[in-house]
C-alpha cells in the first residue's frame, strides 16, 4: 500500500536564493484522480515559487470548493491557507488582503467555483483589482460532483455523460478583462514551461492577476469530443507570443531584433520580455486589441494562450482606498485610537 | 538517441545494480523480499541456486554488490543496503533446508569428470554437474574440502561449522573425494578415462620479500598465507608479542587479526601505499583498527635487522605517492628522512599471491602467457586442450569466492556441452520472468514505501573474549528484527518501471509526482549526450542507462534516467491510463542443468 511519498529527492536538486529546495515548496501527496490536470498546475506553482525565492511563510492560499479548490493542500505546505465555501473565495481573500498587504495571495478556483456559483464574487474581485493571483483550473465540468457541465463547457462539447452541451461557454479571460483585471493570461496544464513563466509574471505583478488554465478532468471530461481534453488542448492551442520573465536580481541582456519583443517593467523590478506575434499584435495594455485577438482565435476554433493583457499602471484596491500600509495586526493602540485631538482636526477639515 | 529495447534482458538487468554487479548475478532484491516475509529458507535457496555458499558468503563475500547499490547514490550519508549481512540472516534463520536441496539422480550418467582442487570453484562445478548425474572425482592435497575458505579465512570470520555445512551439501551429492592427494601431473590425469578435467587449484603461492636479512631472520619471518594455513590446521598456536605484518590486502588484515589472537599484543600493519589505496576492503581495515592494530602507510620495507641470529626489527624507507599527469602512481622516497625502525619478534609477509602450475606439462596443448599463466577463454573457461577447463583463482589470478563460483557455473556448462557433443561456445541465454506487481490502484505486491533508516550496524562479540579465542566469531549477524528493518531499505530495483507509450496521454502526472525527477517528456535528440543535459534533472551518471520510448501522440519521447529511481511506484500509481506499470523482472543465469527457455511473462492481475 502506497500513498506514502518517499522523502528522498534528487541529490543535485539545488537550493534557491533563500537556501530552500524545491521540496520545501511541496505539499501533501495529492488525493486527486491520477492524471488530473490540477496536479500539474500545483507542480507549476511549486516550481514558480521556488524559482522566485518566495518565502513560504509569507504566502496566503485561498480556495473555494471543488477538486481544484482542494489543491492548495498539495503545494506550499508551510504557507497560510483558507479553504472557504463554494464560490466565496474572493470575499475571504479580500478580507485577508485588506488586513495585510505584505503577503503574496494565491487564490485557486475552478470553473464551477468561479463561473457558476462564484461569478458575482469573481467579477467584483477583478473590478477592485485586488492584489492577488487568481487562478482557475478550468476543466469545463464540476469534477468533484461527478462531472456535470459547467458554465465554461463549450457549445457542442461532449463529456463522459455523452450529451453535447447546448449552451455557449463563458470565456473567463474576456470576463476578467472587461471587469477590470490588470493581468489576464491563459495557459494549459500540459504546457508547464509557459505556465511557470506566466505564474512568475503574475506573482511579480501588483493587482489582480487572472490566469485561466485549461486543466483536463481526466475522469469525467477527457473524452474524444470534449473541448477540454488533453488532446483537444494540444491540437487547438495558439501561443500569443513567447514569454520570458527576467527576475530583477539578474540583469540579463538579451539580444532581440528591433520590434520583435516588448519589454515590460513589473512592480518588483523584474522585467518581462514578450515576443510579438503577427503584425497586428497590439500593445500589451490595449484591451480592445486583446479582446479582438481572443475573439479571432475563438472564431477560428483555436484557443489563445499566453499573456493576453497587462496593465502595470492600474491602481489596486489599496491605492484606491488609501488603506494603511502597515498590516492591521501590527497597528498599536496609538494608531487605532488617535485620540480627541485627531478627531477634532478631522472635523475641522470637514467643516 | 534510439528507443530502448526492453525486450533485451540485459537492459533491465543493468537496472538491478546489485545483481548486475554480482559475478554470479544473484537475484538480491528477490531474496531480500523473502527475508522481509520471514521466508528464510526460500531466501536461502534463492542464494544457494546462484552463489552456492550463502552462509559462507553472508560472512566473507567481497560484496561487489554493495558499492553498486543504488541506495548509496541517494545522497549524503546514504550507504548501500547491507546486502551481504542480509544473506547471512537468510542462512542463520533458514532452519532445515534438507528437503529443498536437489539430489543426484542416484545413477551416474556414464560421464566421468576430474576436479583438481576442492575450493569454491571446483565445488560449484561439482554441484552443478552432480545433480545431472555426472560421476565426479574431487582431488585435493588437504584433508577436507573448502580450499582457501578453509585454509585461509580465519575461524573468527568463518566458523568451521558454517563452512562444513555448505561443503557437505555438495559432497553429499555423491561426489567421489580423494583428499590428501596432490596431483603432480596433468598428463597422468588426462591419460585416465575422464571425459573432462577441471582445474581449480587456486593461487597457492604467497609472494616472498627478498630484502637484506631475509634468510638470516628466516626463523621468525613467515609467508602470510602459509602462516594462516598453519593456524587453521592447528600446527601454529603462538606468535611473538610484537608482530609486524607487511602488506595492505585482506590477507594482511587476516594475518594481523590472527596474530592478536595468538599472543601478539603489539601488532602493526605496515604498507607501502597510502592508506586510501590499500587493497583491503574498508570494513576489514576498520575491523583491524578496532582490534588496536595501527596501520602505517607509505612505508617501504628496507631490511630485516637480525642480531646474533635473532630477528630484532624491520627498517623502512618513508615514501610519498606521486601521481603523474596520466594518473599513474609512483612511490617516491622522501628525501632526508632516516629509515624508520620497528622492533619486532615476528614478521608476516602478506604482499600477494601467485599461481603456480609446476604439475601441468607444457606439451599438452595448453598455452601459457608471459606471466606463466594458462591462456583461458573468459566465456567458456576452456583452454588449448579441449577437455581441460580452468576456474577460480587458477584461471586469471587471485580473486574471491564469488568470482570462483561464477567461473564454476560457466565451466560446468562447458563441460556439460562438451559431454553432450555440443559447441561449448554456444552459451545458453539467461531466462527471464517478468510481470506486473499491481494488486490495486495503490497496492503493490512489494513494499513500495522507502524506509528512511540509515544502514544498520552488525553487532559484534565482546572484544576481550574474541581476542582470547581465535574460533570465536566476531560478527554476530543481524537479529531477525534488525534484519527486517534493513530489508526495508532495499529499493526493489528489480521491480521495473515499464512504459507503454501508446497508452500515454502525456498528462505529466508521472513527471510531477516522481520524487527524484527521473522522468522527462521532451523532443527527440540526436545523441544520448545531448539528451542527458536537457532532462528534468540532468542525468549526470553516464554509467546508468536512460530508458527512452517513442510512439507518443505529440511526437515527443519519454526519457527516464534510471540512476536515482526509487522504484516507489508513484509514477504508475499516478498514471491514469496505466501507461506505467511496475513489473518484477527476475533475471536468472542459466546453469548447466537447465534447458534455456523463452522469456516468461507473468500475466498481469489487472
Ligand atoms: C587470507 C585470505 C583471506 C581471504 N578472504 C576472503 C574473503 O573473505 N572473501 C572472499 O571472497 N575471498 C577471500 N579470499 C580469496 C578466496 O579464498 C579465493 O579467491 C578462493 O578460495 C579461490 O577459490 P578456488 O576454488 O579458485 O581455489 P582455492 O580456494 O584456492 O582452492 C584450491 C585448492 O586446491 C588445492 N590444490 C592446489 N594445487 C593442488 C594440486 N596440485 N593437487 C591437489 N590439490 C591442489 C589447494 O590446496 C586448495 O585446497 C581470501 C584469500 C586469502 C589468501
Ligand atoms: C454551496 C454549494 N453548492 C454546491 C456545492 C456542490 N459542489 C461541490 S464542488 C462543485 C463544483 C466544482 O466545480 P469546479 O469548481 O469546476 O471544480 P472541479 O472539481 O471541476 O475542479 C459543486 C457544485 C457545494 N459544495 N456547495
Ligand atoms: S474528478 Fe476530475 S477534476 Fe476531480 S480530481 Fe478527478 S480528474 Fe481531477
Ligand atoms: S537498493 Fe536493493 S535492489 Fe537496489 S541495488 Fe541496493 S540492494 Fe539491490
Ligand atoms: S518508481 Fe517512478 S515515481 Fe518512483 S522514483 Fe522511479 S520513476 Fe520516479
Ligand atoms: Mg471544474
Amino acid at each position: 500500500m502506497s500513498f506514502i511519498a518517499p522523502n528522498f529527492r534528487h541529490p543535485e536538486q539545488g537550493a534557491n536564493g533563500l537556501g530552500l529546495r524545491r521540496s520545501d515548496y511541496e505539499g501533501a501527496l495529492s488525493t486527486l484522480c491520477a492524471g488530473c490536470g490540477h496536479d500539474s498546475v500545483s507542480a507549476a506553482i511549486v516550481q514558480a515559487c521556488f524559482e522566485m525565492d518566495v518565502e513560504p511563510h509569507r504566502v496566503g492560499k485561498f480556495s473555494g470548493i471543488g477538486c481544484s479548490s482542494k489543491t492548495p493542500n498539495y503545494f506550499l505546505n508551510h504557507s497560510h491557507g483558507f479553504n472557504s465555501v463554494h464560490g466565496r473565495m474572493p470575499s475571504v481573500a479580500t478580507g485577508a488582503i485588506l488586513g495585510n498587504r505584505d503577503l503574496l495571495y494565491i487564490g485557486i478556483s475552478g470553473d464551477g467555483d468561479t463561473a457558476s456559483i462564484g461569478m458575482g464574487q469573481f467579477i467584483h474581485a477583478a473590478r477592485r483589482n485586488l492584489d492577488m493571483l487568481y487562478l482557475v483550473e478550468n476543466n469545463g465540468c464540476y469534477g468533484l460532483t461527478k462531472g456535470q457541465d459547467s458554465a465554461t463547457a463549450d457549445l457542442g462539447s461532449v463529456s463522459k455523460t455523452g450529451v453535447a452541451t447546448e449552451l455557449y461557454g463563458l470565456d473567463l479571460c474576456a470576463l476578467a478583462l472587461q471587469s477590470g483585471a490588470s493581468l489576464v493570461g491563459r495557459s494549459f496544464s500540459g504546457d508547464k514551461s509557459q505556465l511557470v513563466q506566466l505564474l512568475k509574471t503574475a506573482i511579480a505583478h501588483r493587482g489582480f492577476a487572472f490566469l485561466d488554465v485549461i486543466s483536463p478532468c481526466v475522469t469525467f471530461n477527457n473524452t474524444p469530443a470534449s473541448t477540454k481534453s488533453y488532446d483537444y488542448a494540444r491540437e487547438h492551442i495558439d501561443v500569443a507570443g513567447a514569454l520570458d520573465f527576467v527576475p530583477h536580481q539578474s540583469a540579463i541582456e538579451i539580444d532581440y531584433a528591433e520590434g520583435e519583443v516588448q519589454k515590460v517593467h513589473l512592480h518588483d523590478g523584474s522585467e518581462l520580455l514578450l515576443e510579438k506575434v503577427g503584425k497586428d499584435a497590439g500593445a500589451l495594455d490595449d484591451k480592445t486589441a486583446a479582446l479582438a485577438a481572443m475573439n479571432r482565435a475563438q472564431d477560428a476554433g483555436r484557443m489563445l494562450t499566453g499573456l493576453l493583457y497587462l496593465d502595470t499602471e492600474l491602481p489596486d484596491l489599496h491605492t484606491v482606498n488609501r488603506t494603511v500600509a502597515t498590516p492591521l495586526n501590527q497597528l498599536g493602540q496609538d494608531e487605532l485610537f488617535p485620540g480627541l485631538d485627531a478627531l477634532e482636526q478631522i472635523n475641522a477639515e470637514q467643516s | 538517441m534510439r528507443p530502448t529495447n526492453i525486450e533485451d534482458p540485459e537492459y533491465f538487468h543493468r537496472v538491478v545494480d546489485c545483481q548486475y554487479a554480482c559475478p554470479a548475478h544473484t537475484p538480491v532484491p528477490e531474496y531480500i523480499r523473502l527475508i522481509a516475509q520471514q521466508r528464510y529458507a526460500e531466501a536461502y535457496m534463492v542464494n544457494w541456486e546462484s552463489n552456492v555458499f550463502p552462509g559462507i558468503l553472508g560472512r566473507t563475500c567481497d560484496r561487489p554488490c554493495e558499492p553498486a547499490c543504488r541506495r548509496g547514490r541517494l545522497g549524503d550519508g546514504e550507504e548501500a543496503v547491507a546486502i551481504c549481512r542480509l544473506k547471512r540472516v537468510a542462512a542463520d534463520l533458514k532452519g532445515d533446508v534438507g528437503r529443498m536441496l536437489p539430489s543426484a539422480p542416484g545413477e551416474f550418467n556414464g560421464r566421468k569428470i576430474a576436479l583438481i582442487g576442492a575450493g569454491p570453484a571446483s565445488l560449484t562445478v561439482a554441484r552443478d554437474l552432480a545433480i545431472l548425474g555426472y560421476e565426479l572425482h574431487l582431488f585435493d592435497d588437504q584433508k577436507k574440502g573448502g580450499g582457501m575458505m578453509r585454509s585461509q579465512i580465519p575461524a573468527f570470520r568463518l566458523p568451521e561449522r558454517v563452512l562444513m555445512e555448505e561443503v557437505d551439501q555438495i559432497l553429499n551429492l555423491g561426489v567421489v573425494t580423494h583428499f590428501n592427494r596432490r596431483i603432480d601431473s596433468l598428463a597422468e590425469v588426462l591419460s585416465q578415462d575422464y571425459d573432462a578435467v577441471f582445474v581449480g587449484t587456486g593461487a597457492p603461492r604467497g609472494r616472498d620479500l627478498e630484502i637484506p636479512g631475509r634468510s638470516e631472520g628466516a626463523a621468525n619471518i613467515q609467508i602470510g598465507i602459509d602462516f594462516l594455513a598453519s593456524v587453521a590446521f592447528g600446527h601454529t598456536s603462538r606468535i611473538g608479542r610484537r608482530v609486524v605484518v607487511l602488506g595492505g590486502g585482506n590477507t594482511a588484515m587476516d594475518c594481523c587479526r590472527t596474530s592478536r589472537r595468538l599472543g601478539g599484543e603489539d601488532v602493526k600493519v605496515v604498507v607501502r601505499s597510502p592508506f586510501s589505496n590499500m587493497k583491503a576492503s574498508p570494513w576489514e581495515k576498520e575491523d583491524a583498527m578496532e582490534e588496536d592494530i595501527p596501520i602505517l602507510d607509505n612505508h617501504v620495507p628496507k631490511e630485516f635487522i637480525v642480531e646474533d641470529g635473532v630477528l630484532k626489527a624491520v627498517t623502512f624507507t618513508r615514501i610519498e605517492a606521486v601521481y603523474a599527469e596520466d594518473g599513474r602512481r609512483s612511490l617516491v622516497p622522501i628525501e632526508g628522512l632516516d629509515p624508520v625502525r620497528i622492533d619486532c619478534d615476528d614478521v608476516l609477509i602478506a604482499i600477494g599471491q601467485d599461481n603456480s602450475f609446476p604439475w601441468i606439462e607444457r606439451d599438452l596443448g595448453i598455452e601459457f602467457d608471459e606471466w606463466d599463466m594458462p591462456v583461458v577463454d573468459r566465456a567458456t573457461f576452456g583452454c588449448g586442450h579441449e577437455r581441460v577447463f580452468f576456474g577460480g583463482d587458477s584461471a586469471f589470478g587471485p580473486e574471491n569466492i564469488i568470482t570462483a563460483v561464477a567461473h564454476g557455473h560457466q565451466a560446468a556448462i562447458s563441460i556439460d556441452l562438451l559431454c553432450r557433443d555440443r559447441d561449448v561456445r554456444a552459451r545458453p541465454l539467461p531466462t527471464v520472468q517478468q510481470g506486473s506487481q499491481r494488486m490495486g490502484i495503490h497496492q503493490w505486491s512489494y513494499d513500495s514505501p522507502v524506509s528512511d533508516d540509515i544502514r544498520h550496524v552488525v553487532p559484534k562479540a565482546d572484544k576481550d573474549r574474541s581476542l582470547e579465542d581465535r574460533t570465536v566469531e566476531v560478527e554476530l549477524g543481524f537479529a531477525a528484527e534488525i534484519g527486517y528493518a534493513e530489508t526495508q531499505r532495499c529499493l526493489n530495483c528489480d521491480v521495473q518501471t515499464v512504459f507503454d507509450a501508446p497508452r500515454c496521454i502525456e498528462c505529466d502526472a508521472c513527471v510531477d509526482v516522481c520524487p527524484t525527477d527521473c522522468i522527462t517528456f521532451t523532443e527527440p535528440a540526436q545523441s544520448e549526450e545531448e539528451l542527458r543535459t536537457r532532462l528534468t534533472a540532468p542525468a549526470l551518471e553516464p554509467t546508468q542507462p536512460l530508458y527512452l520510448a517513442d510512439g507518443l501522440k505529440t511526437g515527443r519521447v519519454m526519457v527516464k534516467d534510471e540512476n536515482l529511481c526509487l522504484h516507489c511506484g508513484l509514477c504508475a500509481e499516478r498514471c491514469p491510463t496505466y501507461a506505467w506499470d511496475m513489473q518484477k523482472f527476475l533475471y536468472h543465469v542459466t546453469q548447466a542443468r537447465e534447458e534455456p527457455t523463452e522469456p516468461i511473462k507473468w500475466v498481469s492481475v489487472l
